[in-house]
């Protein structure tokens, strides 16, 4: 590819912009599964980075958040497309490729929409209004005599039209309008309308290509036994009965390169897969756990329990009136802590890289949540040039946060670079549930202090756990509180209106891999504080609805959303005798999400009999989507609340598979009914905000049945105190 | 090493393999169809459920010396290519799939009941596919699809789903 005019980077090559991205388009299913490795393929000219339009008519919309299900795919071309007067089956869609000009292109904290909803509608409209001045030109006639529609530009007193590649040419010699005119809401064709999302056929008939699909020739394949407790050295390894399985053609020692620190491993590489697992199970490894099997989870949560004795640093901004004096002189104090156990992801397609590594330049075909954040870590593990890091983004099988922890790739990387051919590392269940990197196990202190009348006076959430911030990212957090964690508990996402506040982060160091899993730290700080409430409402005598209502007062989005709550699930009805309901609201990554959970008894445990969720998340692209993550979020937070935790001893994860690490499955799952509260308010994240008030939801409905208060996590439904 | 004859959707193929390997990867890796998926190697998640005569099983368990070469194997490719089956249909209207991994096994597993049962109860459905685990959350979906999908079959008097 050559430059030529840099103000825009359009080319004309034979009419044709080439351009060094090679993922074949989805829908086309002759073409699938093999990734196309030619090194440019011609595609348009590109009137700015994320849209490109062919002179013979195709037009190409670039996606620059990856998709592992939560719609990125549809969402961000949509918002093109809207303002480019195109639909969706009129484009083709591809995957960026981590080119630093398509801005950032991390797929996590719900952020497609809420960051890029302006930027994408802004690059529509400015692509269309130089092709409607294209146009314009073309006929002499005014601009306000031209308007554009589904992909053609009319001249409406003559009916004449071109269609946008007959414009292309023209248009691309334009400048590009700074602030184009964007459509009213009421205008929308696609925004806020439930649009059919369009990957979906292929992943109805196996075609769709996800990360673990690469098919590149040559490729070898590779499994790697990795230190067994949480980091280890490999004393002596002997591959020779590995070496002795058909198809296996090298057994290396290797490493596990995480970001707070690289452990050992020793990888069997194969012509097959079925090969390299074989070999691996063959090989003899001595290891010196470096004192990592004395790690267990029972410590660590021991450790949060001594900690949380004393007070944390405190978080400054949390600071409402003086909760020393409030609490100590409250006409009744209520103390108690939750906890909330590590995790494993689990997406169900494991992680998995095809690297090939030739002299100073890399390709990659992987299932990641960031193809601009790996370009750099490739580049330092390699000591390669950036720009000879090239990025092929697939689908991705679920991530929730774990593919965009590059470890993996990392893993692939360097056995390319050792055996010099393309090598595709595949995890198995067993590595992706007992290696982490895992939610962080955590705690909430919490003190409340009620005046004679029932006011909440005085309120205290002190956060104990460890940090992502402090272990991936390196932030020191020496005096500082990790801010990430008061995510869901902080004034602006629970802004209950409490007479004096505080809040305070302890930290608890851990040589575990821990790592951001869907919602992060609201999945976890949201528990306390929403159970909190609840035991807040209990001792004040007050119904839990109420309770809260009446501190909300001056907050009416999460008013509207709990009034609307109480109305869809018949909130002030007479439940029928042995079932109870229980709420909870939380807002986290901008939207608002309350959920109604409905329980009976059922032997010694309750049933759910039904699950009522709002969600207010602003103006809407694709209200059925936000209705499937909103699903989704109650399937897996429901899945953290009642199935297995991950624990450690002896440095070794407890759970391997699905039969240990259990989740919940289709005859487990509750009727759900999603409300979408509709406004013209920026829109906020989709993919995680259903997910922390679920539990305490579940929790309070419990409570309310039985008078049990679950206070840690997770819990047996079957068998309730 | 030894040679295998399969009939993989109606198509023979002849593939050199362990005696021990499993179908889902002579599938995916010998034979060339990714539809077919990889999630646990345990038969505990679905993810790699074919059918074998009809009967959905799950590949990822099923070392490819117990199959017989007259033994027909049906993968995600051989419902339809063309999405037009009944299934498929009311996959896309019901928009089940988020990542999508898991849907091809949660299919197999659907048409299988749908052949036996052409107008299941939410307790049939809960029963069928138990075994098919989606770490999205697509649950109250597939319910729906599925019963969408008997909708169609009736309409249109096809009976297998496909």
């Amino acid at each position: 590819m050559t430059q030529q005019n840099s103000r825009r980077d359009f080319i004309k090559a034979s009419t044709m912009l080439a351009i060094g991205f090679s993922l074949p388009s989805i829908g086309k299913a002759e073409s699938l599964h093999k990734i196309d490795t030619s090194s440019a393929s011609a595609l348009g000219i590109e009137l700015n980075p994320y849209i490109l339009i062919n002179d013979d008519g195709k037009i190409i919309l670039f996606n620059a958040r990856p998709d592992m299900g939560q719609g990125t795919y549809q969402s961000l071309p949509l918002l093109i497309a809207e303002e480019l007067e195109v639909t969706l089956d009129q484009v083709e869609i591809r995957n960026t490729d981590g080119q630093g000009k398509y801005g950032a292109q991390l797929s996590g904290g719900s952020s497609s929409v809420r960051t890029r909803w302006l930027p994408m509608r802004k690059a529509g409209a400015a692509v269309k209004e130089m092709l409607i001045t294209a146009a314009s030109k073309k006929w002499q006639v005014p601009v306000s005599e031209c308007y554009a529609l589904e992909a053609k530009v009319f001249h409406k007193p003559s009916g004449k039209s071109y269609t946008y590649g007959e414009l292309v040419e023209e248009a691309s010699k334009l400048e590009i309008p700074k602030e184009p005119k964007l459509k009213d809401q009421k205008d929308f064709k696609l925004l806020g309308k439930s649009v059919p999302r369009p990957e979906i056929p292929s992943k109805v008939n196996g075609t769709a290509v996800f990360g673990i699909d690469s098919d590149i020739p040559g490729m070898l394949y590779a499994s790697i036994e990795r230190s067994p407790t949480i980091h280890g050295k490999v004393v002596s390894f002997d591959g020779s009965a590995a070496m002795k399985v058909k198809g296996v053609k090298y057994v290396v020692k290797t490493e596990r390169k995480m970001p707070h620190k690289a452990v050992e491993a020793v990888a069997v590489i194969a012509d097959t897969y079925w090969a390299a697992l074989k070999g691996r199970k063959a090989l003899k490894i001595n290891w010196d756990a470096q004192g990592s099997d004395k790690i267990s989870t029972d410590a660590y949560f021991e450790n949060l329990r001594n900690l949380a004795k004393t007070d944390g640093i405190e978080y400054k901004n949390e600071k409402v009136g003086d909760f020393n004096k409030a609490f100590g002189s409250a006409t009744k104090k209520v103390e108690a802590q939750y906890e909330t156990p590590f995790l494993a992801h689990a997406p169900l397609e494991p992680e998995n890289a095809t690297v090939w590594v030739q002299g100073d330049k890399v390709e990659i075909w992987a299932p990641i949540q960031g193809p601009d954040g790996l370009i750099p870590q490739v580049a330092a593990y390699l000591k390669i040039k950036p720009e000879n890091v090239k990025v092929n983004v697939p689908f991705m099988g679920g991530a929730f946060g774990r593919k965009a922890y590059f470890d993996y790739v990392l893993e692939a990387a360097n056995l390319s670079k050792q055996v010099n051919a393309p090598v595709k590392v595949i995890w198995t269940r067993e590595d992706d549930t007992m290696q982490g990197p895992f939610r962080p196990g955590m705690l909430s202190a919490m003190q409340g202090g009620l005046d004679e009348k029932g006011n909440v006076v005085a309120h205290n959430h002190k956060i104990v756990g460890s940090s992502i911030q402090h272990q991936v990212f390196g932030n020191p957090l020496k005096n500082a509180p990790d801010d990430w964690a008061i995510e869901t508990a902080n004034t602006e996402d629970s802004p209950y209106d409490f007479a004096s506040r505080k809040a305070s982060f302890h930290l608890a160091e851990t040589d575990i891999p821990i790592l951001w899993w869907r919602s992060v730290y609201s999945s976890t700080t949201a528990f306390g504080q929403e159970s909190f409430i609840d035991e807040l409402a209990h001792a004040a005598k007050t119904d839990p609805l109420a309770f809260r209502l009446d501190m909300l007062a001056d907050a009416p989005r999460f008013s509207r959303v709990l009034q609307t709550l109480a109305k869809k699930a018949n909130y002030h009805q007479k439940l029928p005798e042995g079932q109870a309901i229980g709420i909870a609201v939380a807002r986290s990554f901008g939207t608002i999400v309350a959920h109604a959970v409905t329980v009976s008894k059922s032997g010694k445990g309750v049933k759910i009999e039904k699950v009522v969720s709002v969600i207010d998340c602003g103006m809407t692209v694709n209200p059925d989507n936000i209705k499937a993550q909103t699903e989704g979020n109650i399937v897996m937070g429901l899945t953290a609340a009642i199935k297995n935790g991950i624990t450690i001893k002896d440095g070794l994860t407890e759970q391997s598979n699905f039969h240990q690490y259990n989740v919940l499955r289709i005859n487990e799952m509750p009727k759900t009914e999603v409300y979408i509260v509709d406004n013209q308010e920026a829109p906020g994240g989709v993919g995680e905000p259903g997910l922390p008030p679920f539990a305490p939801a579940l929790c309070n409905a419990i409570y309310n049945l039985t008078g049990t208060r679950i206070r840690t996590l997770p819990f047996d439904i079957d068998n309730i105190g | 090493m030894a040679k295998y004859n399969l009939n993989v959707n109606g198509k023979k193929y002849n593939v050199d393999a362990d005696a021990d390997t499993p179908l889902l990867w002579v599938i995916r890796d010998h034979v060339g169809l990714k539809g077919t998926k990889f999630g646990c190697g345990m038969a505990l998640c679905g993810a790699c459920t074919v059918h074998l005569d009809g009967q959905p099983i799950r590949s990822c368990s099923t070392p490819i010396s117990t199959l017989k070469a007259t033994n027909k194997i049906t993968t995600i490719e051989g419902i339809s290519v063309n999405t037009d089956s009944a299934i498929q249909k009311a996959w896309i209207e019901e928009q089940v799939p988020q990542c999508g991994y898991c849907q091809s096994g949660q299919i197999m597993s659907a048409v299988a009941l749908l052949k036996e049962k052409s107008n299941p109860t939410d307790s049939d459905i809960d029963e069928a596919m138990s075994g098919n685990i989606c770490r999205c959350g697509t649950y109250p979906r597939i319910r729906k699809a599925i019963h969408r999908a008997a909708e169609l079959m009736k309409d249109s008097g096809n009976s297998t789903g496909k």
